[in-house]
């Protein structure tokens, strides 16, 4: 009985705790949007204008006008020409391979964000560093590199090789491969998102729930994850965008076989090798209009939390 | 009860459910997906002695390849921070109308495929281009030569320096600024004194991800480079090379080193990041 | 007790999923139902060739055997396809840019030795040279090699350390040099040097360079496939001009079957007939459509208006065949490297 009112003491404070780091930190999601206004004068003023100057005329220059390139050339040659080329078969099936990849890349880095976000903030432990470091190495490593690794381990040349090809099972130059170096490259994409806020929100609550005898699931269900729902969401779209476009990592070990291995960003490339700039472009376009979709999306997450 | 809750406290036993499972399914998983195929690296670049490493990582065509990449991802991370935090600045501080479009389009490099922002860029930035023809005229060649490194890295890395930056100036207490200005002290002073400091950490953060970003890239670079041996060529495409000439050992070995530079990198940002944390708790 | 069975669980789901994912790769081969497979890695200017030459080789099966074939195209810089080959690209056949990288497969254990003897006039069904491209008008007025090493003359091409192509490029400027300086190593290696520092943009593939001569607009001329330089002329109307240089080299892409890939597919007999059939008339012509030179002379000769048939050209038997070739000028730290750290 005790330790059941020594529970809700700390659920009790807890929720003090919790209501005061909304305060600071904002309702979970660390990118919330505070208007700040300074109390302008004219100087401040000139100060505002000039900056916001500044950084729409950086984006456009560095962001907006790549993305007009990408337009204009789609439609040079017309209408037509565009419908054509994103309707090819290969551009079809190169679409629903990137889907396939996106997906999985999504789902697999979801679920290991959660468990790891969960371990690094509500555990202390040794090695927690190093462990958050190692998560982030896919951040920073060379795509090139990243192709590079699954090569020297699941292709012919690597320690791999020779097992999998006993057993007939193809993982380079084959979808297994673009998946892996899918998943590699966003791998740490949803943990990043979710440890701040799990940080942020502390432990108290489930040390308090644990204190009561909860179950470790029902832990997650009830008192994690309506924390990290936004955050979670913001994460995973992100890990999809990111999927989406991966051209480096991919470009080395799918062997690009029209129909079979192509992802994508890979039939852009194809596309301009053969002279062939205006599908080129127009199939980057379905790459930027996904982009933009996800974009908003990401923007409507974030408004909905802000509520 | 109470004193067997107090006995399991003082052992460090976690109240909160789930540490196992956790630690199982965090470890498994990111020695599945990426530490075992790391690995590899170390054990393909373990067939070459110390000594023919060394010979590999420090010959002449591979140090300029790290020092072009190392010195234009230092340039595009130090113009990221620059704009990065005027970006982050007006996106927080200010209510203008386009604003949420803007705060939209900082993830955009991260959708768009390295190769289509490569070929883009190279349009635009050829002398031929749309910028490119301006700078042209005034006899700067920006496509071809290391600048034009330089902007697909800036470009790649954007993301960066704005997204570490926001949630920090977020919760900055803007009653500190107002403190400030009441003691008489001046904007620009304010801004250095007050409001750098707290952004320091974050920057940093932002910084070394560009950083190693620009390090690593090499899709979009490749097509804007010219991949001129001693002037335009990136350490990631010496990698390339070497794997065309089916020499698997001395590839890994230029890979080895640029993975160490950027572990190291993310050790010292996560390093600097819990310090942050411990510091701002405490 | 809990805890471990919950990890437990998770780590045989996970394994599983992994296991079944790599269970379902689709094999670069399968027969079902008459629909037989086979996969063609090639190099990067023969795209629009095999394109057309599929449907052809398909309908000749098709009458000879009843059977529909289905060719995955895989294109590339030669060196990286016959690396991905190497790697796992479970190709039947490969179609590159040089005998040498048929050779790094065949060390590799996958094509049995001999297979330069398969197929006739040493496994190249067609030739090809290199050529200069250069802008309408030629204002800067290009003839011979000796005029890309000019000042202010902007020169277009690949590295010969990831492009086949560019290798090509490379012997045959040294050839031109060679005569010229009577073998003088010296004097030709300065010309060579002269050459790549007027080189704007080293692209790692010969259609990449292709791309930034006509696509981006870059440099005054292109060293290129004579083939990829009729394309870029086809593709580009009116805008380009082709000069042949007094001296070039007789570029031969080399075909061959994977062997060991076929034993595996049970697709020995196919692979032969569509490498064979590259021979035949029909192919013959196709490929000179396509301005590759046929080996056929016959053939050759009906096209004599389309090539120059006098230029004078090196092989790469005097460069003393790949082998040696690649040990003098384009291994590290050979004569390429050497040109640049100079």
């Amino acid at each position: 009985m005790e330790t059941y009112e020594k529970g809700m003491e700390k659920l009790a404070m807890s929720e003090k705790i919790r209501t005061y780091q909304q305060d600071i930190v904002g309702d979970g999601i660390e990118s919330i949007q505070k208007v700040k206004e300074p109390h302008g004068d004219n100087s401040g003023r000139a100060v505002k204008y000039a900056l916001i100057a500044v950084s729409v005329l950086f984006l456009f220059v560095m962001l907006v006008l790549p993305l007009i390139v990408v337009i204009v050339n789609a439609l040079r040659d017309g209408w037509a020409v565009y419908i054509r080329s994103v309707r090819d078969e290969y551009t079809v099936k190169a679409f629903w391979l990137t889907v396939l990849a996106t997906v999985a890349a999504a789902t697999v880095n979801t679920f290991f964000g959660i468990f790891a976000a969960y371990l690094i903030s509500k555990f202390y432990f040794r090695g927690r560093q190093l462990l958050v470091t190692l998560i982030d190495i896919p951040f920073s490593i060379s795509p090139v590199i990243a192709g590079l690794i699954f090569i020297l381990t699941f292709g012919n040349v690597g320690w791999m090789g020779d097992f999998l090809k006993a057993h007939g099972i193809k993982i380079v130059f084959a979808v297994p491969g673009v998946i892996l170096a899918t998943i590699f490259v966003t791998f740490p994409f949803v943990f990043r998102e979710l440890l701040p806020v799990m940080s942020a929100q502390g432990k108290d609550e489930e040390e308090a729930a644990g204190l009561m005898g909860a179950r470790g699931f029902t832990i997650f269900r009830r008192i994690t994850l309506p924390h990290i729902k936004w955050a979670l969401l913001y994460g995973v779209i992100l890990c999809t965008a990111r999927a989406m476009g991966e051209f480096g990592a991919v470009s080395v070990i799918s062997g690009h076989l029209r129909g079979k291995t192509n992802t994508l960003p890979l039939h852009v490339e194809i596309l301009y090798n053969e002279f062939n700039t205006t599908a080129a472009f127009a199939v980057s376009s379905i790459l930027v209009i996904l982009a933009v979709l996800i974009l908003i999306a990401r923007n409507i997450v974030e408004w909905k939390q802000k509520k | 009860m109470q004193q067997i809750v107090k006995v399991k406290n003082k052992k460090g036993v976690r109240v909160i459910p789930g540490f196992g499972l956790s630690m199982g399914v965090t470890v498994t998983m990111l020695s599945v997906f990426v530490l075992i195929p790391l690995a590899s690296i170390f054990i393909s670049a373990g067939q070459l002695s110390f000594r023919e490493f060394m010979a590999v990582v420090v010959s002449k065509q591979v140090l300029s390849g790290y020092r072009v990449s190392l010195s234009c991802a230092f340039l595009a991370a130090l113009v990221n921070v620059i704009f990065g935090l005027i970006l982050a600045w007006v996106l927080v501080r200010y209510d203008f109308p386009g604003r949420r479009v803007m705060d939209g389009l900082i993830e955009l490099p991260f959708a768009l495929p390295t190769a289509v922002a490569g070929i883009a860029l190279t349009y635009l930035y050829s002398d031929k281009g749309w910028i490119g023809s301006l700078f042209a005229k005034a006899g700067i060649k920006i496509a071809y030569t290391r600048i034009g490194i330089t902007i697909a890295m800036i470009f790649v890395g954007i993301p960066f320096v704005v997204r570490a930056v926001q949630p920090v100036l977020e919760k900055l207490d803007i009653q500190y600024e107002e403190a400030a200005m009441m003691l008489g002290a001046g904007k620009v002073r304010i801004f250095f004194k007050v409001i750098l400091p707290e952004l320091f950490p974050a920057l940093l953060a932002g910084f070394g991800l560009a950083f190693a970003r620009g390090i690593g890239e090499y899709g979009s670079v490749v097509f804007i480079a010219g991949n001129i041996p001693y002037k335009t060529q990136i350490a990631p495409l010496l990698i390339m090379i070497k794997l065309e000439q089916y020499n698997y050992a001395d590839a890994t070995a230029i890979a080895l080193v640029l993975l160490l530079l950027s572990f190291l990198l993310m050790l010292i940002i996560n390093s600097v990041q819990l310090y942050m944390q411990k510091f701002s708790k405490g | 007790m809990k805890k471990n069975t919950a990890y437990l669980l998770i780590l045989t789901i996970l394994l599983s999923a992994l296991a079944s994912g790599c269970g379902k790769a689709p094999g670069a081969s399968s027969e079902k139902g008459g629909n037989r497979e086979i996969l063609n890695v090639s190099y990067d200017p023969t795209r629009e060739f095999y394109a057309k030459y599929n449907e052809l080789f398909c309908a000749y099966w098709a009458e000879e055997h009843g059977e529909s074939v289905t060719v995955t195209q895989s294109h590339g810089g030669s060196g990286s396809q016959a690396r991905s080959v190497i790697e796992g690209n479970e190709a039947d056949v490969v179609t590159l840019a040089l005998a040498h990288d048929i050779t790094a497969i065949e060390e590799a254990g996958l094509i049995d030795a001999g297979w330069m003897e398969e197929f006739d006039c040493s496994s190249s069904p067609y030739t090809s040279t290199i050529v200069f491209l250069v802008r309408k008008g030629n204002e800067k007025n290009i003839r011979d090699w000796d005029d890309l090493v000019k000042e202010g003359v902007e020169v277009i091409t690949p590295n010969p350390k990831t492009s086949g192509g560019a290798c090509w490029n490379f012997l045959a400027a040294w050839a031109y040099w060679q005569e010229q300086y009577g073998g003088n190593e010296e004097e030709i290696r300065n010309a060579m040097k002269m050459l790549y520092q007027n080189v704007l943009v080293l692209d790692t593939g010969a259609r990449g360079a292709t791309n930034t001569f006509v696509g981006n607009g870059q440099g005054d001329v292109l060293i290129a496939w004579e083939n990829e330089a009729y394309l870029a002329m086809e593709e580009y109307p009116g805008q380009y001009e082709i000069v042949t240089p007094s001296i070039s080299i007789l570029a031969q892409p080399s075909v061959a079957v994977v062997d060991s890939h076929v034993e595996e597919h049970g697709t020995a007999e196919l692979a032969k007939a569509y490498l064979e059939y590259l021979y035949s008339d029909e192919a013959q012509r196709l490929a000179g459509e396509h301005y590759y030179r046929p080996s056929n002379e016959e053939i050759l000769q009906e096209f004599s208006e389309q090539f120059d048939l006098h230029m004078n050209l090196v092989t790469i038997e005097d460069f003393g065949g790949w082998n040696a070739a690649y040990e003098t000028y384009f291994n590290d730290g050979a004569v390429f490297d050497q040109i640049y750290a100079e």
